[in-house]
């Protein structure tokens, strides 16, 4: 298991909170909450090791296109890079309802 | 000779040759306290192939749920309740196709159900460990105890899986099991692990478990004795007291934890 | 909180925190202990194992038709449904405190949703002791109120588990759920694959298939996997009488349902079918 962090500046906070997915295998579950600054906190805790340079190129992606004060907390079992975008996709909109 | 056995004729005083053979039961007094000894042993001869060396299958667990209905049934316009004593020296439960098909899991829980019964009907239930306490079958003989007490001895284990089982399922060497064990306490199946969860009432020490003398036997038999008068008198019938020990505060505190919270939202 | 999933769904496709918002009456759904409080397990990380905010159980508070009821459901696909000291905890303090609401004249209905291997390996002797309060606060809190079990898959009801699903007032499964002690694959690896052939889909479902249980009496419904027939077939459950002696108490009956057995003959789904269907089995 890893335990990995990023950190990106961002200007929007997010309005709500959001939970999405599980942590089954080839899943994941994301907590996103209002961070307390103006930046994007991202935690992930993965059961598949030596991925970090994946890991950074799709929150790289996903937090330039989309500009969100959060804190995210990420709980993976072997999600592909594009059920992790899709999941993080998911808790930005579930935290805008 | 099983341990089980072993133990259950020295404190019973007493052989059993009723059905099935492998749930052997007496009625015997421990120190005054009327009582019932119950423990399942190996039968070469039972019905079920895979449950002859003393596992605890389909015969068994409905054997033992009927000793104790009838003691139930018994006392039950008695002031005193019979105190059940369940000696516990299983290797866990059968596996096989016919114990699947035929509703295993229901056998264990007519067990589970009936010693349940009993405690919250105000029977002081007791479980003494002398050997193996394994998943399934403890949970189904033992588990639901006022009182639960275990001989030290390094022939005395509780698990859920045994360790041979636990290495090919988790795809582990038993030897990395052992390490694990030694480094993360949760995982951990002697004895003496196990009473830091707070849910062992005593530890007997100083006792032969495989070939025990007069002396260890009467020291057991005290034990015994105070375990059914203490789970008499405090006047509980469930397994709160688990939680309440200074252990289970250390080491079950997530299980407080939680406990704790729901209380909490519960009626918000 | 995520909207409920609309009806004519696949209750096996709903996350464990879906099928019981599914189940309860529209915007009843209450979680305790949700996932932000991030009550995990302590044991999971020491050992390199992701953990699950929730601990892969959800306690949802809320109503079933108008009743207070509460729902504790398993995530099957969380550690492959394994109970460890946090899950088994929701599931046993749920089951306490709606023993204390009954014993004070509130009856709380109680639902469990039942999608596990047992007893998580990572949490040994934590896993056994919860599992014995669940099966201690089941037989309790029947007295006062049915308990209802549903075992709907795809993981099943396995282990410690399968014990608590035994204790249950009613059961009910779907064709593809099974309830069994041992899982097939454990069997076959402990007792080798002339015992039982995990791999033999139809044989492992002849033998502890929701179907096979249900016309064995082991289990009192079967139902389609579907949220609306699961939900109307739990609510008959609750409506109807509480079962007079409950299936784990029906020593004499099982006693004889075995003696009966000719542990010489080949025996098979079909073959136990024929023989327990005429009698009287189940309710």
């Amino acid at each position: 298991m890893e335990t990995l962090t990023f950190n990106y500046p961002a200007s929007r906070p997010v309005s709500g909170r959001a939970h999405v997915g599980v942590v089954g295998s080839g899943d994941l579950e994301i907590l996103l909450e209002p961070s307390p600054d103006d930046q994007v906190h991202v935690t992930v805790r993965t059961s598949a090791d030596g991925f970090g340079e994946i890991w950074e190129a799709v929150l790289d992606r996903f937090f330039t296109r989309n500009d969100l004060a959060a804190a995210v907390e990420i709980n993976d079992s072997g999600a592909t890079p594009g059920t992790v975008t899709l999941r993080l996709a998911q808790a930005v909109e579930e935290s805008r309802s | 000779m099983s341990r089980g056995r072993t133990w259950f004729e020295a404190l019973a005083g007493a052989t059993f040759d009723g059905e099935p053979a492998s749930v052997l039961c007496a009625d015997e007094s421990v120190r005054k306290e009327r009582a019932r000894f119950l423990t399942v042993v190996p039968d070469p001869e039972a019905r079920f192939p895979r449950a002859r060396s003393g596992e605890l299958g389909l015969e068994e667990g409905w054997a033992l749920a009927r000793r104790v209905h009838e003691v139930v049934t018994a006392d039950d316009d008695r002031g005193d309740r019979r105190a059940l004593i369940a000696i516990v020296d299983v290797p866990g439960q059968p596996y096989g196709y016919r114990e699947e098909l035929l509703g295993l899991h229901l056998a264990l829980a007519a067990a589970v159900d009936a010693y349940a019964t009993a405690r919250l009907a105000g029977h002081p239930v007791v479980a003494l460990v002398v050997g193996q306490a394994i998943s399934g079958a403890f949970l189904a003989h033992g588990m639901q105890a006022n009182r639960i007490l275990a001989l030290d001895d390094s022939g005395v284990a509780v698990q859920v899986m045994s360790k041979r089982s636990t290495a090919r399922v988790t795809r582990r060497s038993v030897e990395e099991l052992d390490e694990i064990a030694r480094e993360v306490p949760a995982t951990a199946y002697d004895v003496a692990s196990f009473s830091r969860l707070g849910a062992l009432h005593r530890l007997i020490e100083g006792v032969n478990a495989e070939e025990p003398d007069a002396e260890d036997v009467e020291m057991v038999r005290d034990a015994l004795a105070e375990a059914i008068s203490s789970a008499g008198h405090d006047g509980s019938t469930d397994l709160s007291g688990r939680l309440a020990s200074p252990e289970a505060r250390q080491h079950r505190d997530a299980s407080l934890r939680v406990r704790e919270r729901l209380a909490e939202e519960w009626s918000r | 909180m995520t909207v409920p999933a609309p009806p004519r769904t696949k209750f096996t496709e709903l996350s464990a925190r879906e099928r019981a918002a599914a189940l309860l009456d529209p915007g009843t759904f209450r979680e305790l202990i949700g996932p932000f409080e991030r009550l995990e397990s302590p044991h999971l990380e020491p050992q390199g194992v992701v953990p699950a905010s929730d601990d892969g159980v959800v306690v949802a508070r809320g109503q079933l038709d108008g009743d207070d009821a509460v729902v504790l459901a398993v995530e099957g696909l969380f550690q492959g449904g394994g109970i460890g000291e946090v899950s088994g905890a929701k599931i046993a303090g749920a089951l306490e405190l709606a023993l204390r609401d009954a014993e004070r004249g509130r009856t709380v209905r109680p639902v469990l949703l039942l999608e596990s291997g047992g007893i998580r390996l990572q949490e040994a002797n934590l896993g056994l002791l919860t599992v014995a309060e669940i099966h201690a606060a089941i037989v309790a809190l029947r007295y006062h109120v049915p308990v209802i079990g549903v075992v709907a898959g795809m993981v099943g009801c396995f282990g410690g588990v399968a014990i608590a699903g035994g204790l249950c007032s009613y059961v009910i499964m779907t064709r593809e759920g099974r309830l069994g002690l041992n899982g097939p694959q454990v069997i076959e690896q402990e007792a080798g694959v002339a015992e039982l052939d995990s791999e033999d889909r139809r044989l492992v479902w002849e033998t502890i298939g929701g179907e096979q249980r249900v016309a064995t009496g082991m289990v009192d419904a079967l139902v389609e996997d579907d949220v609306g027939a699961i939900a109307g077939v739990v609510q008959t459950a609750f409506d109807a009488e509480p079962p007079v002696v409950h299936r784990s108490s029906q020593v004499e009956r099982y006693e004889a349902r075995l003696a009966g057995i000719d542990t010489f003959d080949q025996l098979d789904g079909p073959a136990l079918r024929a023989l327990w269907r005429d009698d009287g089995g189940g309710r």
